[in-house]
């Protein structure tokens, strides 16, 4: 308990010193929008209020026990049942509840407040990845899929573990300071949650469902957040990563997405050689499909099946161009057609085609998948 | 009744010996015990699957297990510890002490007794064995969230089928309490002279008659949307993966109360008994746990406000939970009431009862600040309510069931249990206990998710901390197993009234109670 004691002086000295706020590991993140400042007033008001209490109950249990001790000689007294301090121990926690509820409630409200949005992303949550579609404002159109980047050495403790082990990804989102943006939550597979602390946001991601939640950043900084509803094997390597930036630089990001995407449509037109779709596919392989079907291409079985060796891999391509795009429903297998280009799914299938013991020679064109489609 | 119908043998057992007497027994007090050895077996199981999640999440990075088994060991400690160890635990007392405590010769239904108490084996054979069936054990949480325990191998469906066995257990020991108090206490035991620990298992069984049916229509709705191509969870059929939430939380929040109103009898008896002083407020406790009760069917929804539900649901469940605190504060305060001006000792029941009251609390205010919805969506699926459901569950359930046993042990065995391995067991439980758990609140409001093996640098050091706690704590529990061989083997001779202050029925028959006890129901004035 001594333990316990001082952890809650800890506690107590953390919120009388809001300059310490920035550091704390004792407290909620330091809140970046307006809502997440409400909320993390609110926590302190209640822990304090909780505290108060906590010391007035133990104050007198612990008098008690100190001091009616059998072997100081106490002796029992006899009273028992006192209707007047009965209607105040009921009363008087309902007094301190309503004081409670006001200001929650006052903040309920203004959550569930999605109106009027400047930027509108929908996030969807994959098994093991978000996806990111800016779906109305600035940047509307621009669509892409965010992994995590850590690498799988420093998990297995084979190099070093970087500043943001864990919480880092290859694509962030990327959103204007000071503009309100309404996010919409689905997931394709199983329900997983975005959260995001610093903005006060978790929202459930629930399949063939779309809800939604807003925030609005004041500072431009890096916020980060994970997956926050158990989503299978990998719901711990799912990170959220956002970055809020100046107007000046929102716009020359959108600028340089929209002409990627643009080179990336184009590059589903031509013919692609072996070599360059291997070399890419391991890439996409690395991005999308490494966490189940494992680098060496076995899986793990029974849940996960094996590439190296798979009739679905070594049989007919529209097969397994059919698998690919379409998913397998009732299976983590994704639908890959919604997240990859073509030129991506081509890539990846021409990898698996020719890597570990298989060796078919084939190569997938983006045209064949373009085809599979169209079908 | 044939099986209690009074004989020459007064007292003494009768019948099949060795092996077969424990499987055709009808005897409340036999049953009582093996229903307390099986609930610390499973204890003892779903230990050391905590300690293996603790010693993965020592670290950051993967080093003991891999993540799918860690899933599995989440589920499956949260399973085993509600379903094998505290519910079973807390029957085990009641099958003991009831009876006792209201005058009856056994339970009304003695064999139906044996079968509630020999169903439990075989579905813990499933639940355990599913870790042996090829894709392991299921990995979708305690909670078997749709559609991700649609997703899983057949480990889910032995767990579904233990859940369901466990379930007619359950209802089947509820049915047996319900009305053995209501049709045979001893003449003159009205309801309300009746103890406090009848009292809260009374309320607690018809919690159970209502809330277990709703579970095991939960579990069938996963069984067949995962085998027999229906839909209730799957939106690409019409279904709704919520509606599984709604449906389990309706079991859900009742079951937490399952576990805890037990609980709360058992600090009832403990605490006038060593402050030689009746309890403060008896009539208000009896209507503070009623109201829990029916307040229990009217929040389940606090468990999903980040499912996005409308803004009047998330205040209406919100009103509701906190309004829980106002019943909870009376028990409290009736304790503390209690414990004021009475002329108290501390033995191991009685350390283990104050211990129960100072950190139940704690997880009480944890409870309330998660019932502000916008905190709540904040710690939602955090350690910060990992640290609050230990908090209520291990320093609340486990704790007044410690007190319970070192309390009844001199009735059960004959024996005083030794006062220094029983102060042993509760100083190094209470301390690691908190070195474990409260650090976890600072994971959570950090920004540290629940059920991941791996976590980002800057919880590191509070999880080093909360897995030395962990061990400790584990091992802590060889002490109270320690103390109950001792208690049973030998020990300093105990009275009738084992505990000086100790009220009640169960105190006038000899310790250790006779097979058999009040044959003649005994008159109560």
């Amino acid at each position: 308990m001594s333990l316990a004691g001082r952890h809650a002086v800890a506690v107590s000295l953390v919120i009388a010193a809001p300059a310490l706020q920035a550091q704390s590991r004792y407290n909620l993140q330091p809140p970046a929008t307006g809502i997440a400042a409400q909320i993390y007033d609110m926590h302190t008001l209640m822990l304090l209020i909780c505290l108060l209490i906590f010391v007035i109950v133990f104050g007198v249990m612990f008098w008690a026990v100190i001091h009616h001790r059998k072997s100081k000689g106490a002796v029992a007294a006899h009273f028992h049942e006192n209707t007047a301090v009965e209607i105040a121990w009921t009363v008087i926690p309902i007094l301190i509840l309503l004081g409670m509820a006001w200001p929650a409630t006052r903040t309920v409200l203004e959550m569930k407040d999605t109106r009027d949005p400047d930027i509108t992303i929908k996030a969807t949550g994959y098994q093991w990845k978000w996806g990111y579609d800016y779906l109305q404002g600035e940047g509307q159109g621009i669509r892409f899929v965010s992994n995590l980047s850590t690498p799988r050495e420093q998990v297995d403790g084979k190099a070093t573990k970087g500043e943001h082990y864990l919480v880092e990804v290859d694509n962030p989102v990327v959103v204007p300071v000071g503009k309100k943006i309404r996010v919409l939550m689905t997931a394709a597979d199983v329900i997983h949650s975005w959260w995001l602390p610093a903005f006060g946001v978790k929202q459930d991601a629930i399949p063939g469902f779309i809800r939604d939640a807003w925030f609005r950043a004041d500072q431009e900084g890096v916020y980060r957040g994970n997956c926050a509803e158990l989503c299978g094997k990998d719901h711990g390597f799912m990170p959220i990563e956002v970055h809020v930036v100046s107007q000046e630089a929102y716009a020359k990001w959108v600028a340089d997405r929209q002409a990627a995407m643009a080179a990336a449509a184009s590059a589903g037109a031509r013919e692609w050689a072996l070599a360059e779709l291997v070399e890419h596919g391991a890439k996409v392989f690395a991005a999308n499909c490494v966490a189940c079907h494992q680098a060496d291409g076995k899986g793990l079985p029974p849940a996960f099946p094996p590439l190296d060796g798979a009739a679905i891999v070594l049989g007919d391509a529209p097969a397994q161009i059919e698998v690919v795009l379409k998913g397998r429903p009732g299976t983590p297998m994704a639908a890959f057609g919604a997240l990859l280009s073509d030129a991506d799914i081509a890539a990846v299938i021409t990898y698996t085609r020719n890597t570990w013991s298989n060796k078919t020679g084939e190569a997938i064109q983006p045209s064949q998948i373009a085809a599979a489609r169209g079908k | 009744m044939a099986a209690v119908m009074p004989d020459h043998l007064h007292g003494e057992h009768h019948g099949p010996t060795g092996l077969m007497r424990w499987i055709t027994t009808t005897n409340h007090k036999d049953i009582g015990t093996m229903y307390l050895v099986f609930s610390f077996i499973m204890f003892l199981s779903g230990g050391v699957m905590a300690l293996t999640i603790r010693a993965e999440l020592f670290q950051p990075g993967l080093q003991v297990v891999q993540p799918e088994f860690f899933n599995q060991l989440t589920t499956m400690h949260g399973l085993v510890m509600v379903f094998g160890a505290i519910m079973p635990a807390f029957v085990g007392f009641a099958n003991w002490q009831i009876p006792l405590m209201i005058g009856a010769c056994d339970m009304a239904f003695a064999r139906m007794n044996n079968w509630s108490f020999w169903l439990l084996p075989p579905a813990a054979t499933l639940l355990i064995g599913s870790f042996f069936v090829p894709g392991g054990a299921t990995a979708a949480g305690w909670t078997l969230y749709a559609p991700l325990s649609v997703q899983m191998g057949m480990g889910m469906d032995l767990a579904i089928f233990a859940i369901h066995i466990m379930g007619v257990s359950s209802i089947m020991g509820a049915i047996n309490i319900v009305v053995t108090i209501l049709n045979m206490r001893a003449p003159g035991m009205t309801m309300m002279k009746m103890p406090l620990f009848c009292w809260t298992w009374l309320i607690t069984a018809y919690l159970l008659i209502a809330v277990m049916p709703v579970l095991a229509g939960a579990v069938t709705m996963v069984l067949t949307d995962r085998h027999f191509g229906t839909s209730f969870f799957s939106a690409a059929g019409g279904g709704d993966p919520v509606m599984y939430q709604h449906i389990f939380w309706f079991f859900g929040h009742p079951e937490v109360y399952i576990m805890i109103l037990p609980a709360f009898g058992i600090i009832s008896q403990i605490i006038p008994t060593f402050a030689r002083k009746p309890l403060f407020g008896y009539a208000s406790m009896v209507y503070a746990t009623s109201s829990i009760a029916i307040l229990s069917f009217s929040v389940w929804a606090h468990h999903m406000f980040t499912t996005g539900m409308p803004a009047a649901g998330q205040l209406f469940f919100m009103y509701a939970t906190m309004l829980i605190a106002v019943p909870t504060g009376v028990k409290v305060f009736n304790w503390v009431a209690t414990m004021w001006r009475g002329s108290m000792t501390f033995e191991t029941p009685m350390l283990f009862a104050v211990g129960f009251i100072f950190v139940f609390t704690m997880g009480g205010f944890t409870g309330l600040i998660c019932a502000i919805a916008p905190i709540d969506i904040q710690v939602q699926d955090t350690y910060y309510v990992v640290a609050h459901f230990h908090y209520v569950l291990v320093a609340g359930s486990l704790f007044a069931i410690f007190a319970g046993a070192y309390y009844w042990l001199p009735k059960w065995t004959g024996h005083m249990p030794d006062e220094r391995i029983g102060k042993l067991h509760f100083w190094c439980s209470i301390v690691f206990f908190n070195i474990t758990f409260f650090p976890m609140h600072f994971l959570g409001l950090a920004g540290m998710p629940r059920r991941i093996p791996d976590y980002a640098l800057q919880f590191a050091d509070f999880n080093m901390l909360a897995s030395i706690g962990a061990f400790g704590f584990g091992l802590s529990q060889l002490i109270f197993l320690a103390a109950v061989v001792k208690c049973v083997r030998g020990g300093e001779k105990a009275a009738a009234r084992a505990w000086e202050g100790a009220e009640g029925l169960e105190w006038t028959v000899p310790s250790p109670a006779p097979h058999h006890t009040f044959e003649e129901a005994p008159v109560v004035k």
